[in-house]
C-alpha cells in the first residue's frame, strides 16, 4: 500500500515534467484521486475501529519507521482528501487563463500532489524526525504553491511571510522532538508517550505547551496568525481554499495527536487553550469585518473557525481533566466536526471568491455588487457557505456549534467558581463570534452580490462552466447532509473521540446532558423547517397567482437620477461597528476635510491594520534591525576583509578546542597543587 | 400563543393612542391590515433577485418554527429538548440574516442603513439572552425552556430580584428584536431614523403580510417567555388566566412606554444595548450567590 502511494507520488511527478500544459493539471488530479482512494480505504477502516499499522524497516537516516493511522488520524485523511480532491479540479480550470506560463505549470502541479501527499504522510507517521521532513515538505510545497504569482510582489512578500513563520513554527516541533530523543534516544512517538509518563505532569505540561506553539503558528491561532492573512489572498482561490481548509488544520491535527501522546495537566491546558481559542476567535471575526479585500476577510474568518475548534479542544481537555466524561465527548466531537465543516465551508468560499475573480478580476469588495444577476450559482453556493460559517440551522455549521455550546453549558453544571466564570465568558465569546459573523457575512454576501454593480464594465461578466462549479456544489452537498443527517457523522467520530476518551477513567454517576439527544430532534426540525419554506412559497404562489405583480425600481424617496452611486457601501454598513471598537482596533483612515463654500472633491480612505502584528511582530522586527544594524559595519563590501573573516572564523574554530584543553590541563595541574 | 399574537400589537396601539388622547383603531387592526395585504398585488424592485423573494417565508418560517419550543406554563412546547434555547436563538438570527440580505438587495441606501443597524443591534442583544438562559439552566440544572421554567422556583429575596433583573432584560430584547421604542420608532416617518421600518421599504402584498405577521408573532412569543416566567408551577387553568393577563400587561407596557418615552440617539443605542449584556452578568452572579458558589 504505501510503497504504491509513493510510487504513484514519484510516477506523477516524473509524469508531469514531460508531457504538455494541459496534460499536467490532468496528471495532478489523477495523481490526487488515486492517492485518496488509497488512503481512504484504509481511513474509512480505521475510523470503524481497525487501525492500520506498518513498520517500514531499514529506512536509512531514521531507521525503523512505524506507520499507523488510527481513528483520529483516519479523519483528518478523509478531510483532507476531500478537500484536496474539490481543489484538483477547481484548480484545473481556474488556472486555465495562466496556461502560457509552462515552468511555472508544473512547480505548481508537483508542488501539489507533494502537499497532499505529504499531509497525509504527517497524519501517518510515527516518528518525530520524519514527521518533521514531511512537515518541512508540505511547508516548502505550500510556499511554491502560494507564489504562483511571483511576478507580483505583493505575493512574493506573502510567501516569504509564511515561509519564516512555518520555520519558526518548525524550529519549535524540532525543539521539542529533539528534547524527547535526548532524553529517549529515540524520535519515535511511543517514546514521547512512555517519556511523559515518567516525567511529572509539570514537564509534560510544559512539553506540550512547547509543542503546541509550534502546532499553533500553521493553525494560526492569535497571536501566531500574522502569515495567514497575507498567504490566503495571495494565493490562487483553489490554493487559498486548500490551505484554509486542511493545511491550517494540520495544526489541529499535532495538538490533538500530541494531546493523545503527552501526559498532561489536562485542565490546566484545557484553560490555555480555552483562552487562546476565544481570543483568536473573537479578533478574528473583528478583524474580519473591517477587511475590504474578499480573500483577506474570508483568511481572518480562518482564524475566527480555529478559534472555534479551540474552544472545542478546552473544553473537551478540561473534560477529560475533571474526569466529566460528556464535556470531554461534546468538546472533542464538536472540535473534530466543526474541523471537517470549516474546511468545506471556507474551501467553498474561497472557491466562490475565486469566481468573482476569475470574472470581475477585482476582490475589493467596495467595487463589487450585484454579481447576482450576472452569477446565480455562485452567489446561491456564497449564501449557503455564509450560512454555514454564521453557525444557522439547518447548515453543518450548527451542528458543531451546537455540540460546543452544549459541552459549555454542561460545563456550568459541574463546575466550581472560578470555571463557572470562565464558562459563562466563554458562552460570551462564542455568542459574540457567532453574532459577529452574521454581521460580517451579511455584508460580504450582500455587497458582492447584491444591488447594483459598482462597476464600470458589465459585459464580460459571466458565470463559470460547470466543470468549475460541480466541486462547488459537490461541497455544498455535502454540507447540506451534515446538516440534515448529522448523527451519521457523530457515529462515524465515536472512534476518534474514543482515543481521547480512553485517557483518563471517569466518574460514571453524572447526569447525561444530551446534546446528542437534541440533534435527533433538531433533524427533524430542520427537515420540517425546509418543508414549511416550501410550503409557504407553494401558499404564495397560489395566492398570488392571479394578482398583479409588477416591477419597478427601488423606492428612492423620490430621488430621480441613476441611485447606484447613493447605495450603502461596505465602510458605511460597518461604520457603526467600526466606531464602537475603536480603541481596539487599528484603522488608518484618510479623510479630506471639506472646508471651502464650493469643495472641490472629497476623499475618505480607510487601511485596516492587524493591531496585534503591530505589537507582536513589526515592533520586535525593528528592534533587531537598530541592533543588527549597529554591526553593519562589518559588511562593508571589501573582499580582503571578508577573507579575513574567514581566517578568523577557521582559526577560531581550531584553537579554541586546543586553547580549552590546555586551560583544562592547566586547571588539573592548579588542582594537584 | 397565536391568539395573543392576534391582539398584541393591537393592544399596544390602543394603550398610545389612549395615552395621547385619542380614540385609536380597534384592538384586531393590525390583522385586518394583514388581510388587507394577503388580499394584495405586488410590487417588486428591479434591483431585487431571488433572495428578495424567499426572504419573507424564510423570516416568517424561522418565528414559526421558534414558536415550536416556546412552552406554556406547566405543559410542555410542542417540542423540547436540551438546548433548545440556542435553536430558537440562531432559527431567529436566520430569519434576521435573510431580512438583512434582502434589505441589501434592494441596492437602497436606506434599506442597507437600516440593515446595517439591525445586524449590529441584534448582535449586541445576543450575548444578553445567551448569558440570561445560562444563569437559570444553572440555577435549574436543566437546559430546555421548559426544563428551565417548570424547575424555576422563585424563593428568597434575592431569586426576586433576579426575576425583576431578569423580567426587564428580557423586555428590553424583546423590544430590540421587534424594533421598537426605545430602540426603534416603528412610527416614526422619516427613514433615516428608522431601523426595522426602513429594512422593509421595498416589500409589499404577501411578502408584506408575511413579515408583519412574523413581527407580531414575535412580539407575542416574547411576551410568552416572560409569561413562562411566572406561571412555570401554575395548573393550566390559572396560568392561561395569569398567562394572558402577563401578555396585555406587557402590550400595555410596551405601548405606555413608546408614548412616554423618546428614542434613544443611534449612537447611544449600540452602548445601551450592550449595557443589557451587563445586567445579564450581575444575574449570573446573583444565581451564583444564591446557589452559594461563593461559600
Amino acid at each position: 500500500m504505501i510503497n504504491l502511494f509513493l510510487v504513484i507520488v514519484l510516477f506523477a511527478i516524473i509524469a508531469i515534467l514531460f508531457i504538455n500544459t494541459k496534460g499536467k493539471g490532468l496528471i495532478a488530479l489523477a495523481a490526487v484521486i488515486l492517492n485518496s482512494l488509497l488512503s481512504s480505504v484504509i481511513a474509512i477502516q480505521a475510523l470503524h475501529g481497525h487501525s492500520f499499522e506498518h513498520i517500514l524497516t531499514g529506512t536509512i537516516p531514521f531507521g525503523v519507521l512505524p506507520i499507523k493511522i488510527d481513528a483520529l488520524s483516519a479523519w483528518f485523511i478523509l478531510t483532507i482528501n476531500f478537500t484536496v480532491i474539490t481543489g484538483a479540479i477547481y484548480g484545473l480550470n481556474y488556472m486555465r487563463p495562466y496556461i502560457a506560463q509552462k515552468s511555472n505549470i508544473t512547480m505548481h502541479c508537483i508542488a501539489f500532489i507533494l502537499v497532499h501527499a505529504a499531509l497525509i504522510g504527517i497524519c501517518s507517521v510515527q516518528n518525530g524526525m520524519v514527521f518533521v521532513l514531511l512537515w518541512e515538505i508540505m511547508a516548502l510545497s505550500a510556499f511554491i504553491l502560494v507564489i504562483f504569482e511571483y511576478y507580483k510582489q505583493e505575493t512574493l512578500k506573502a510567501g516569504i511571510n509564511y515561509l519564516v513563520q512555518s520555520h519558526i513554527s518548525i524550529v519549535f516541533l524540532m525543539l521539542g522532538f529533539i528534547y524527547v530523543a535526548y532524553k529517549t534516544n529515540s524520535y519515535d512517538f511511543n517514546a514521547i508517550a512512555d517519556f511523559s509518563k515518567q516525567q511529572s505532569t509539570l514537564a509534560g505540561t510544559v512539553l506540550f505547551l512547547f509543542f503546541f506553539i509550534g502546532f499553533a503558528i500553521k493553525a494560526g491561532f492569535v497571536p501566531f496568525h500574522t502569515w495567514l492573512p497575507y498567504a490566503h489572498p495571495a494565493a490562487p482561490a483553489h490554493i487559498s481554499g486548500v490551505m484554509s481548509g486542511v493545511i491550517i488544520k494540520i495544526g489541529i491535527y499535532g495538538i490533538l495527536r500530541m494531546l493523545l501522546l503527552i501526559k498532561a495537566d489536562y485542565t490546566t491546558i484545557g484553560v490555555i487553550i480555552l483562552f487562546i481559542s476565544i481570543f483568536s476567535g473573537v479578533y478574528g471575526v473583528m478583524l474580519a469585518i473591517i477587511q475590504h479585500n474578499l480573500k483577506r476577510l474570508l483568511a481572518y474568518h480562518s482564524i475566527e473557525n480555529i478559534g472555534i475548534i479551540g474552544i472545542g479542544i478546552g473544553i473537551g481537555c478540561i473534560g477529560l481533566g475533571t474526569t466529566n466524561k460528556w464535556l470531554a465527548i461534546l468538546g472533542f466531537s464538536g472540535a473534530l466536526l466543526h474541523t471537517l465543516n470549516h474546511s468545506l465551508f471556507k474551501s467553498l468560499l474561497f472557491y466562490c471568491a475565486g469566481n468573482v475573480y476569475r470574472a470581475t478580476g477585482i476582490m475589493n469588495v467596495e467595487r463589487l455588487g450585484g454579481l447576482i444577476k450576472k452569477m446565480p450559482h455562485t452567489a446561491l453556493l456564497f449564501l449557503m457557505a455564509s450560512m454555514a460559517i454564521c453557525g444557522l440551522p439547518p447548515l453543518n455549521g450548527f451542528i458543531s456549534e451546537f455540540l460546543i455550546y452544549g459541552g459549555l453549558y454542561n460545563w456550568l453544571f459541574s463546575a466550581g467558581l472560578v470555571s463557572l466564570i470562565i464558562a459563562i465568558f466563554s458562552i460570551l465569546g462564542l455568542v459574540m463570534i457567532g453574532g459577529l459573523a452574521i454581521f460580517c457575512f451579511t455584508k460580504a454576501f450582500g455587497i458582492v452580490f447584491l444591488g447594483h454593480p459598482r462597476y464600470k464594465d458589465t459585459a464580460g461578466i459571466q458565470e463559470l462552466n460547470f466543470l468549475q462549479l460541480l466541486p462547488m456544489y459537490m461541497i455544498a452537498a455535502l454540507m447540506l447532509c451534515i446538516g440534515l443527517f448529522p448523527l451519521v457523522f457523530i457515529r462515524l467520530l465515536q472512534q476518534p473521540v474514543n482515543l481521547f476518551t480512553h485517557l483518563t477513567i471517569f466518574n460514571l454517576n453524572l447526569m447525561r446532558i444530551g446534546a446528542i439527544d437534541s440533534l435527533e430532534v433538531i433533524v427533524w426540525l430542520s427537515a420540517g423547517f425546509i418543508v414549511l419554506i416550501l410550503a409557504i412559497a407553494v401558499l404564495r404562489k397560489l395566492i398570488n397567482r392571479k394578482k398583479a405583480i409588477e416591477t419597478s425600481p427601488t423606492w428612492r424617496c423620490a430621488y430621480k437620477t441613476d441611485s447606484t452611486n447613493l447605495q450603502y457601501t461596505a465602510n458605511s454598513y460597518v461604520r457603526t461597528y467600526t466606531k464602537l471598537v475603536k480603541p481596539l482596533l487599528d484603522i488608518e483612515k484618510k479623510e479630506i476635510e471639506i472646508t471651502e463654500v464650493f469643495p472641490s472633491g472629497k476623499h475618505y480612505a480607510t487601511h485596516p491594520y492587524d493591531k496585534i502584528e503591530r505589537i507582536f511582530v513589526d515592533k520586535p522586527l525593528k528592534m533587531i534591525k537598530v541592533i543588527t544594524s549597529s554591526f553593519l559595519f562589518l559588511n562593508n563590501g571589501r573582499l580582503q576583509q571578508y577573507i579575513l573573516y574567514g581566517i578568523i572564523f577557521i582559526a577560531s574554530v581550531l584553537c579554541i578546542p586546543l586553547f580549552i584543553d590546555k586551560i583544562l590541563i592547566f586547571l588539573k595541574f592548579l588542582n594537584h597543587l | 400563543m397565536l391568539i395573543t399574537s392576534l391582539f398584541f400589537t393591537g393592544v399596544i396601539i390602543r394603550t398610545k393612542s389612549i395615552a395621547s388622547g385619542r380614540k385609536g383603531p380597534g384592538i384586531m387592526q393590525p390583522v385586518k391590515d394583514v388581510i388587507r395585504l394577503f388580499k394584495k398585488g405586488s410590487v417588486y424592485s428591479e434591483t431585487t433577485s431571488f433572495v428578495f423573494q424567499i426572504a419573507p417565508i424564510v423570516y416568517f418560517s424561522s418565528v414559526l418554527m421558534a414558536l415550536l419550543v416556546i412552552p406554556f406554563g406547566s405543559t410542555r412546547g410542542i417540542i423540547s429538548f436540551d438546548g433548545d434555547f440556542i435553536f430558537f436563538a440562531y432559527l431567529l438570527a436566520l430569519g434576521k440574516f435573510f431580512n438583512i440580505i434582502a434589505a441589501m438587495d434592494t441596492g437602497s441606501s436606506f434599506e442597507g442603513m437600516g440593515a446595517s443597524r439591525e445586524a449590529l443591534y441584534s448582535m449586541l442583544a445576543e450575548p444578553a439572552f445567551f448569558i440570561l438562559m445560562g444563569s437559570f439552566a444553572l440555577l435549574t440544572g436543566h437546559t430546555s425552556f421548559y426544563d428551565i421554567f417548570y424547575n424555576l422556583h422563585l424563593g428568597s429575596s434575592i431569586t426576586y430580584a433576579l426575576g425583576v433583573m431578569a423580567t426587564f432584560v428580557l423586555i428590553m430584547i424583546a423590544m430590540i428584536e421587534n424594533s421598537r421604542m426605545p430602540i426603534d420608532d416603528p412610527k416614526t416617518h422619516l427613514e433615516l431614523t428608522m431601523v426595522h421600518e426602513v429594512m422593509i421599504l421595498d416589500n409589499s402584498g404577501f411578502d408584506l403580510g408575511l413579515i408583519l405577521s412574523a413581527g407580531y408573532l414575535k412580539f407575542a412569543m416574547y411576551g410568552a417567555i416572560i409569561a413562562n416566567f411566572f406561571i412555570g408551577g401554575l395548573p393550566l387553568l390559572i396560568a392561561l388566566v395569569v398567562f394572558f393577563l402577563i401578555q396585555i400587561l406587557f402590550a400595555i407596557i410596551a405601548g405606555l412606554v413608546e408614548s412616554f418615552m423618546a428614542r434613544f440617539r443611534m449612537s447611544h443605542n449600540s452602548q445601551f444595548i450592550f449595557a443589557l449584556s451587563s445586567v445579564s452578568l450581575l444575574i449570573f452572579l446573583g444565581v451564583l450567590l444564591v446557589l452559594g458558589k461563593f461559600a
